[in-house]
Parts: C-alpha cells; structure tokens; sequence
C-alpha cells in the first residue's frame, strides 16, 4: 500500500482524525471541574477504528482483493434482476398490496402502530416528492399543510362533528388553498430563496397555531376528534360505527396511500408531469417551449400540498388530538430526508426512504437519540456519495445532456 | 418615550447579533451562492463553546474580563476550524454538482451538528455564569446594563476588524475578487478553494462571537437556538441586500430593531414572525435588498 494515491488517503485520514480529535475534545473534554481526556479519546478511538477499518476495505476492494465474492455475487444479482424483470411489474404491485392488506393479520399491535406512521409518511414523502422530485421546488415548510390538513379535520369535527370522510376532501381544498398562498408570492424567487422562504412559512404555520388560542387552543391542542365512521343503508335509515381499532385505521391509510401513489404515478406520466420535469430541468427552456412555468410551479406546490392535507386530516383522526408539537421543521426535514434518501422523483425510492427512517429507528430503539443525528449525516453523504437516492427514477423520456 | 429609548437600546444589542450572524451568511452566499443552513449552527457551536470555556475558566478562578476574553478568542478559533472541517467535507466535494445538492447537504449538515450538539451537550438550557458581568446605569428612563456595552463594544469592534480585513487589504481583496469572478481570479493567481475556506471560517468566528454574546445576554444556550436565529439572520442578509457586507450590517440592525420593536408595540407572542413576513417581503418587492447586489439569475 505504498501508492501515491494510497499514501496521500493515508495522510489525508491523518490529517482529517487530528481535525476530529480537536473539534471533539473541547464540546467533552472541558469542564468546570478541570480538563478530561478519557471519554472523548475513547469516543475518538472508536471512530478512528471504524474510519480506517472502512478505508482500508475500501482501498482493497479497489485493489479487487474481494473480486473473488464480488465477480460471482454480480452475476447472481444480474441473472436474479434479469429472472425479475420477466415477473411482469402489476404481478409484483399485487404481490405488494397482498402483502400490505394480510400484514394486519399477521402481526400485533406495536407493528401496527409502526405500520401506520410508515403509511402516513409514505403519503408526506409522495406528496412532498411532487413538488422536490418532480418539480425540483426545494420546500422545507411542507409540514404545515400537513398540519393546515390535522387542524381542518380537527376544528370541523369538533366544532360542527363533520365526518371524516367528508372533511377528507375539505382538508385537501383547505391544503391547496394554502398552498397557493404562500405559493404564489414565493414561487418567482430563485430556487434556494425558495427554499428559506418556505422554511419560513412553515415556522409561521406553527406560531399560529401556537397563538391563536380562540381557535386552535394554542399549545394544549384540540382534543376529542372523531374517528372515521364506516356508513352503510340499513332498514331506511344510515346505521354507522366508528373505526377506532388500529387495524381498522391501518387499512384507512393503507387506502389512502394507494391512492397517493396512483395518482401521483398518474401525475407522473401525464403531460402536466412533463411538464414540471422541464422547469426543474431547465426553466428558461421550458418557459420557451410553451409552458406557463409559474402557473405549473403553483400547481406542483399545490398538489403536493393537497396530499399533505389528506394525510394531515388522517393524522389528526388517528391521533383524536392534534398540537402544534407535531408539525415542527424537523418534521418536514424529515419528509425531506426520506425523499432525498429514496431517490428524488422516484415513487418506489419514497416507499423505501419512509420505511427505513420510520420502520428502522423502531427496530433501533435503543439509539432513539441518535435517529436526527444519523438522518443529518446520511442526508449530507448521500449528496456527496449517491445523490439519486437508493432507489433511483427513471427518467421519462429522452434528453440531452444535462448540466446540472 | 421612556420605552422607545429602552427598546431602542435593547434593539441595538440583538440588531448588532443579528449583523454578525447575517454576515457569514452573506458572505458565503456571495462567494460560492449557497445558503449554509448549518451557519445557525455554528452560531449555537460558539454559544456553548463560550459556555464550556468561561465555566472552566470562571472555577479556576480568573476575573471575569480575562474569562470572557480568552475565551471568546478560543471560541472564535474553535468555530472557524469547524466550520471549515464542514466546508471540507460536504460542501467543496459538491462545487460542480447542482445547487439542490449542496442546499440539501447543507440542511443535513445543520441536521447533524444540532443533534451532535445535542448529544454532546445535553437536550437542557446551559446556563452561563451569572457573575460576569454586572450593573448598568440609566438614560433618560432606559436601562443600559454594562452587559449590553459590552456586547454592543465587541460588535462594533468586530464590525470595524471585518471592514478593514476585507477593504484594506490583500486577502479582503482576494476575497472580493473571488466573489466577483472565480475564474478570472483564479488566472491572476488567486487559490480560490483557500479563499472560500477563510471565508468560511470569518463568518464562523463572527457568528461564534454573536453566540456567546446572546449567551450572555439571555443567560443561557440551547443545542436548537441557531435555527430560528439563523432563518432571521439570512432574512438580515437578504435585507440588506445578499452578498453585501455593508448590506449585511445594515439588515441586521434593522432586523434586530423591528423585532424589539414589534414585540414591544405589536404582539410579543408573534415576534418571530416578523422577520420572516419581512423576508418575504424583501424577496417578492425588492429581491436585491438595500444595497442591492450579486443578484445573478441562476437558480437551483
């Protein structure tokens, strides 16, 4: 290992640990008590380890050292990919949705409570993919159409005792309503004002809901919100329970994520899904060929601010109390995260970046501490190291070389 | 009268917090057009940092000017090898790809380096020590506490340093020709990655000062005070128009004012909120800000 290259990533991992070891020691190290060295050398230690046990794996498998497992293992995943891609798509879509209707069945409780949040996030993810993937509108105040959704139902139910069904589809107006509110104002400004400024309105969002105590309850929250009802003809007159068990709301929001995802696949390759793929490819192109770009901004941000609403409204029934606790920046950073994770634009990518950054941290539970410390970090190396996600999309279509 | 003066006092102190914060921010953005998210988070790095060090220098039993000295300098210093540690690592690899990528990086770094402050610090207030700073005297019925000339002095002193480093000598001027044409510096022998590492570690060493000072000021850090500072700080930076030094003090003053008095005369509970209703503002009427410069037309 004496290489110029491998003698410059060795000094490079040197240089980089003494920079570590410096930042580290001073936040452990001192304290009023006087100045210790143990705990952040051991933590120190322990990272050096793990760096240079990856580093040196790495430098072998360049070297081809693993080509031995690595040669087979790729035919293996080739002949398995080939062997699925025969499987045709809809076989695998009902496989999955088999799969998603008998897991109720299967499991307990705890897994359907995780199941739930998964399915609410998936719709948080789907939505806010229209406008980050699709539209390529960085937004990090998605979170408070979530919340204009949770406060819709919430205020309706126990205000007029509105059932949720119908206030499903007023909590997606509401959501749209809001989101060309703060759309239209924001959405001429330049991509990475964009993103400040809607970061911004979702801060807004929350002190409102923090304040206004004659409607929304301020920090207490509102309580005593109805769950769905099931409703059906009986003997001249509608006989209706509520569907109050978790399985019953797992399969609430089991519907209402496939009809997400179809009607964001749907989006997808329709002419108004060309269309937001050319202004976040090239604005000023687009706007040449044709395309009203900020009537089209205006509709992305809305449409994903409708789905927010949707699940927002689930959220809420599911809960039977919503506070402003729940729709923090870190929330939408989170939503962000798992689209960014998955793959931008990608439906598949959404599903899996929900599962692992809801489902994985339960399996975890003991690093519960760790989970935003992680996401930030993972977030900031995806970009470096896989920046379309794990499951990357497939581009629609033919285009030339991009530029960026 | 008595409460304009008090608030216009008080909003002195915070506006001059604000302009060091909002100046990391402007100056970054000037010089590679990237909004650091985590900026808000080396700001509340500084905060403990100035909490970590005077505590230990308070027990050994320093007086308090030399505590708050040392270890404001130490501080600086600490978040000027951090911030560049970041630039390293997420942002410079990053140059050539889309600007949503680096804004994405960006927002997962600050997502890191909160939750590593967390971690390390605790999820609880750190209070600073109390007895450094004491007293004040009275102007025409406000209160000024020797705590707020001291902010204010050291405000004004790094305001001036920062002038003097970037107008009147050659790596202020490196800088600002690497801000105007990275490629044509570059050919007259300007180490362009240098520059934007020094500049990310001025802005740092500024908002680490702001830190401490609104440590002081308040009494205490928490890991997550950078966020909603940093989000009023930019709009400080957009204010005066992004990528403008000047502009930057400039709207942080004037950030810091209309938040004391919209708090003071309007709505106390809603305070936060006026400075994003001015950012918006800003953005939509008068996107180039006061002194309206560096307004390119790329986009993400």
């Amino acid at each position: 290992m004496t290489t110029p290259a491998s003698r410059k990533l060795w000094l490079g991992y040197a240089v980089a640990m003494l920079w570590l070891y410096v930042l580290l020691w001073p936040l452990i190290g001192i304290k009023p008590g006087g100045l210790e060295f143990a705990t952040s050398a051991a933590i120190w230690a322990k990272l050096a380890a793990i760096s240079a046990i990856l580093l040196v794996l790495w430098q072998l498998k360049q070297r081809g050292v693993f080509d031995f497992v690595s040669r087979p293992a790729e035919a293996v995943s080739k002949a398995l990919g080939k062997a699925t891609d025969r499987v045709p798509t809809r076989l695998w879509l009902v496989l999955a949705f088999a799969c998603a209707v008998a897991f109720p069945l299967v499991t307990e409780r705890y897994a359907h409570d995780v199941a739930i949040s998964v399915l609410v996030y998936i719709c948080l993810g789907l939505g806010l993919n229209v406008v980050v993937g699709m539209a390529g509108l960085l937004d990090l105040g998605y979170i408070a159409f979530y919340g204009v959704g949770a406060y819709t139902y919430a205020l309706l139910s126990v205000h007029f005792g509105l059932s949720f069904w119908l206030c499903l589809p007023i909590a997606g107006a509401f959501s749209a309503v809001a989101g060309c509110i703060i759309g239209y104002p924001t959405l001429r400004m330049r991509g990475d004002y964009l993103a400040i400024v809607t970061l911004g309105f979702g801060e807004i969002v929350r002190i409102i809901l923090n304040n206004w105590m004659s409607l929304t309850n301020g920090p207490n929250g509102i309580l005593g919100i109805k769950p769905p009802g099931a409703y059906w003809w009986q003997d001249g007159k509608i006989e209706h329970i509520w569907l109050g068990s978790l399985e019953q709301f797992y399969y609430v929001i089991l519907g209402l994520a496939v009809c997400t995802i179809v009607a964001v696949y749907r989006i997808n390759h329709s002419r108004i899904g060309r269309a937001f793929e050319a202004v976040r490819e090239d604005q000023t192109a687009a706007e040449l060929m044709g395309v009203n770009t900020l009537g089209i901004k205006l509709l992305a941000y809305a449409m994903g601010a409708v789905f927010g609403g949707l699940a927002g409204a689930f959220f809420a029934a599911r809960m039977r109390f919503v506070s402003p606790e729940s729709f923090t920046f870190i929330e939408s950073a989170m939503v962000l995260a798992m689209v960014v994770l998955g793959g931008m634009g990608s439906i598949p990518g959404v599903i899996l970046g929900a599962l692992a950054l809801i489902a994985l941290p339960e399996i975890f539970r003991g690093f519960e501490l760790y989970r935003m410390f992680v996401f930030g970090g993972v977030m900031a190396m995806m970009m470096l190291f896989r920046p379309k996600g794990l499951w990357p999309a497939k581009r629609m279509g033919a285009r030339s070389e991009e530029r960026d | 009268m008595e409460v304009f003066l008090q608030q216009l006092v008080n909003g002195i102190t915070l506006g001059g917090v604000y302009a060091l914060v909002a100046l990391g921010y402007t100056m970054v953005y000037g010089i590679i057009q990237l909004i650091n998210f985590a900026h808000g988070e080396i700001f509340a790095a500084g905060g403990y940092m100035g909490v970590i060090l005077i505590s230990w220098m308070v027990a050994q039993g320093y007086p308090p000017f030399v505590c708050l000295g040392v270890a404001l300098v130490l501080a600086m210093g600490y978040c000027a090898l951090l911030a560049m540690a970041v630039e390293k690592l997420v942002y410079k690899p990053l140059r050539s790809s889309s600007r949503l990528s680096v804004l994405l990086s960006a927002l997962g770094m600050s997502i890191f380096l909160q939750n590593g402050l967390m971690l390390t610090q605790g999820v609880y207030d750190r209070a600073y020590p109390g007895e450094m700073v004491q007293g004040g005297f009275e102007i025409g019925g406000a209160m000024v506490s020797y705590m707020q000339i001291v902010i204010v002095g050291i405000t004004v002193a790094l305001l001036v340093g920062l002038n003097t480093l970037v107008f009147k000598t050659r790596i202020g001027k490196a800088m600002r020709a690497t801000a105007q044409d990275k490629t044509m510096s570059a050919l007259v022998g300007i180490n362009a990655s240098r520059i934007i590492s020094l500049t990310f570690a001025i802005g740092a060493a500024l908002a680490c000062a702001a830190g401490i000072m609104v440590g002081m000021y308040y009494g205490s850090v928490r890991y997550d005070m950078g966020f909603v500072l940093g989000v009023k700080a930019f709009s400080a930076a957009v204010l005066g128009g992004i990528g403008n030094i000047t502009g930057a003090m400039l709207g942080g003053l004037l950030i810091g004012m209309i938040e004391v008095f919209a708090a003071g005369y309007i709505s106390s509970e809603y305070k936060d909120v006026f400075a994003f209703i001015i950012l918006i503002g800003v953005l939509y009427f008068m996107p180039t800000g006061i002194m309206g410069e560096n307004v390119d037309d790329t986009r993400v």
